[in-house]
């Protein structure tokens, strides 16, 4: 299911849809499976699962940290497709953010074969550009999975347009310069970026990097299609480690003070 | 002139990066696109830049006047006798900060000032890309800040303190292996966030399209000078050339001028560290497969899944899981020869090159001089082997003195 389909019932209630992420492995494959399935239980209309990776130059520390204890517990690139089955079975459409690497290893038209049976909505990918992305483009192509290419501030016009252009399911709006982490405000980057990609494009648009509370997501929600919360999500789990019923309640707490935030735009 | 900047080979990348084409070849440019825009426009600054007759004259002469350049072709007389082969060595080792590194930082701070940015970043692994980079910024007036693997920082406190002392910010790295892959990814993530006002001095010869042909072009001019010292010396050009390969930059630089002298063979000796057995060394064109690593499609260490592997070299300038995409194209199309030298024999020819030459080398150097004396018997008798040394060992003394008892 292509994650526009999420966004076209949220813009029918007239709001933003809440896009979650967590990376999967953390705190191990099926604890994560549980958080992911929290978060969709108390209302994110898109989940985002993290691959965790070795040398994630996008990730601040708190994702890093995360990421890390996935692989120290010897997490597989298997993992990542059992998570997206077991969170798709919910019918919230569910897609996966991972790095080049391990998807290139893997063999790129493997992984969209077997990410769509397992019935994922398609890919973040934070370190390629469609102007370098011809193998994962004919495989998404290949399988109509979503193709989700990043816009930054320091996009130019041109490559917004060609990002768009080469885009399916919505785009991926980083809102700071800068890797991913709570912030306590958000950036004024962001809503000019959000008008100069709309500008391009009738995808919806979400914006990611930096919300950790219900008033950010209702700023944010207020000009774009979706907000994308990480870090966040991932705090509530480090914040409650070895206790797992704490944390899928921190998670259910703070999933419902940003799905509020969405609904108040 | 000593450094034919503008000068192309057969092996250059193409237009977008790609060194053998998009499909089976190695380089490109998988970044972020938060910063795609920062490497078009350094990519079209070094377009302009290298076009341009005064920035070449102004580099060539600082290279002249401050880092001791061209540095002299030296024949190693006695190693030569002990090998039965003529040694020579390209004595970058008495460049200022003491290796060839410093081409390089003076050519991408030059280039930072007339890109009119202010600070500049860089990512170290010994110490040595640091200490050079903190050295430019110094003469230019540039802020900087290293980002420095935390394992590297207390192996390498002494380099710590230069990069202070010069005036930069020292910024220890303790994620993943606290190395210096460790030490890229955060420069990065500094970078994304910094890109208006920064550059980023990249180390070596790979990372995304423009980098590892700007850091080529930057360090070519260690054979430009090499060729045209052996030619003047002794009317002809050598029969081997070689050079240690960590990320690459001393082998490119030693490499370029001498691509397309089909005659002329070429040899890159890699970590090969504990041995490959171990699996602890760092000999990423002989066991590394194709992955994607740093921007770049190259050989890596990895396992099944693509996590980076970690490297081992007693050298730390040459403890890198990736290597620069040329190399990776110039072994597949079998231009260039790579094969691994272990940490023991490479110490060996530390040992020797100190004895019998008075030449303290930096260990990464001396896998070239191990690898060199390996591949002498190869050669016919009367034969010339061109080794660049590209640093010294000063700051090696510590691991020095630990393997030798000393």
């Amino acid at each position: 299911m292509s994650t526009t389909t999420a966004f076209e019932k949220a813009k029918a209630d007239g709001r933003a849809a809440l896009v979650g992420y967590l990376p999967a492995g953390f705190p191990d494959v099926d604890g994560g499976i549980e958080a992911l399935r929290a978060m969709v239980a108390a209302g994110c209309d898109i989940i985002e699962i993290g691959l965790p990776y070795s040398d994630p130059v996008m990730d601040g520390p708190t994702v890093q940290a995360a990421a890390q204890q996935a692989l120290d517990n010897g997490f597989r690139t298997t993992d990542v497709l059992r998570t997206v089955e077991a969170v798709a079975e919910t019918g919230v459409p569910t897609v996966v953010m991972t790095y080049w690497n391990p998807v290139a290893r893997y063999g790129v038209e493997r992984f969209a074969t077997d990410l769509a049976n397992a019935g994922g909505a398609g890919l973040i990918t934070p370190d390629i550009t469609p102007d370098y992305a011809d193998a994962w483009v004919a495989a998404a192509d290949a399988h109509t999975l979503d193709k989700i290419f990043l816009v930054s501030p320091s996009s130019t016009d041109d490559r917004i347009a060609m990002t768009t252009a080469a885009s399916r399911g919505f785009v991926y709006a980083t809102a700071v310069m800068g890797v991913t982490g709570t912030r306590t405000t958000t950036s004024d980057l962001a809503a000019p970026l959000v008008a100069r990609t709309k500008a391009t494009t009738d995808l919806p648009v979400g914006v990611g990097l930096g919300v950790s509370n219900g008033d950010q997501a209702a700023e944010i929600a207020a000009y774009a299609d979706g907000v994308i919360v990480g870090s966040a999500f991932v705090r509530a789990v480090l914040d409650n480690a070895g206790d797992r019923k704490a944390a899928l309640r921190a998670l259910t707490v703070l999933t419902e003070d940003l799905a509020a935030g969405v609904r108040r735009a | 002139m000593t450094t034919h900047l503008g000068e192309k080979s057969s092996y250059d990348a193409d237009a977008r990066g790609w060194f053998g084409g998009p499909l089976e070849g190695f380089g490109g440019k998988f970044m972020p696109e938060a910063l795609m825009k920062a490497l078009d426009e350094l990519d079209l600054a070094w377009q302009g830049a290298k076009a341009d007759q005064a920035f070449v004259a102004e580099f060539d002469a600082i290279l002249r006047d401050y880092a001791n350049l061209p540095s002299p072709l030296y024949e190693a007389k006695r190693l030569s006798e002990k090998v039965g082969r003529r040694i020579l060595l390209k004595r970058e080792d008495l460049n200022h900060t003491g290796a060839h590194k410093i081409r390089n930082v003076l050519g991408q701070a030059l280039l930072t000032r007339r890109m009119g940015k202010t600070r500049v970043i860089a990512e170290t692994g010994a110490g040595q890309h640091g200490v050079a980079s903190a050295t430019a910024a110094a003469y230019f007036g540039l802020d900087c800040t290293v980002y420095m693997g935390k394992v590297d920082t207390e192996r390498q406190a002494l380099n710590v303190a230069r990069m202070r002392l010069l005036g930069a910010e020292v910024i220890p790295v303790d994620s993943g292996s606290a190395t210096l892959k460790d030490a890229i990814n955060e420069a990065l993530r500094d970078w994304v966030a910094s890109v208006d006002t920064t550059a980023y001095l990249f180390g070596t010869a790979a990372g995304p399209h423009p980098f590892p042909t700007l850091v080529r072009d930057l360090t070519r001019g260690i054979g430009d000078e090499a060729r045209a010292q052996c030619l003047e010396k002794y009317g002809a050009l050598p029969d081997a050339i070689a050079a240690c390969v960590g990320g690459g930059s001393n082998a490119i630089g030693l490499f370029t001028a001498f691509l397309d002298d089909t005659e002329v063979r070429i040899y890159g000796f890699e970590a090969g560290g504990e041995g490959f057995e171990t699996g602890r060394h760092a000999a990423t064109i002989t066991a590394g497969e194709t992955g994607v690593l740093h921007g770049a499609r190259t050989f890596l260490l990895q396992d099944e899944d693509g996590q980076t592997i970690e490297s081992h070299s007693i050298s730390a300038g040459l403890d890198y899981p990736g290597v620069g995409p040329q190399h990776s194209w110039l072994a597949k199309t079998g231009r260039a020869s790579y094969q691994p030298v272990t940490d023991q024999e490479a110490m060996d020819a530390f040992s020797l090159l100190s004895r019998t030459e008075g030449i303290i080398p930096a260990i990464e150097s001396a896998h070239a001089v191990a690898g060199a004396l390996r591949i002498a018997p190869e050669l016919p008798e009367g034969a010339t082997i061109l080794v660049n040394l590209s640093g010294r060992g000063d700051k090696d003394m510590g691991t020095a003195m630990e393997w030798f008892d000393l």
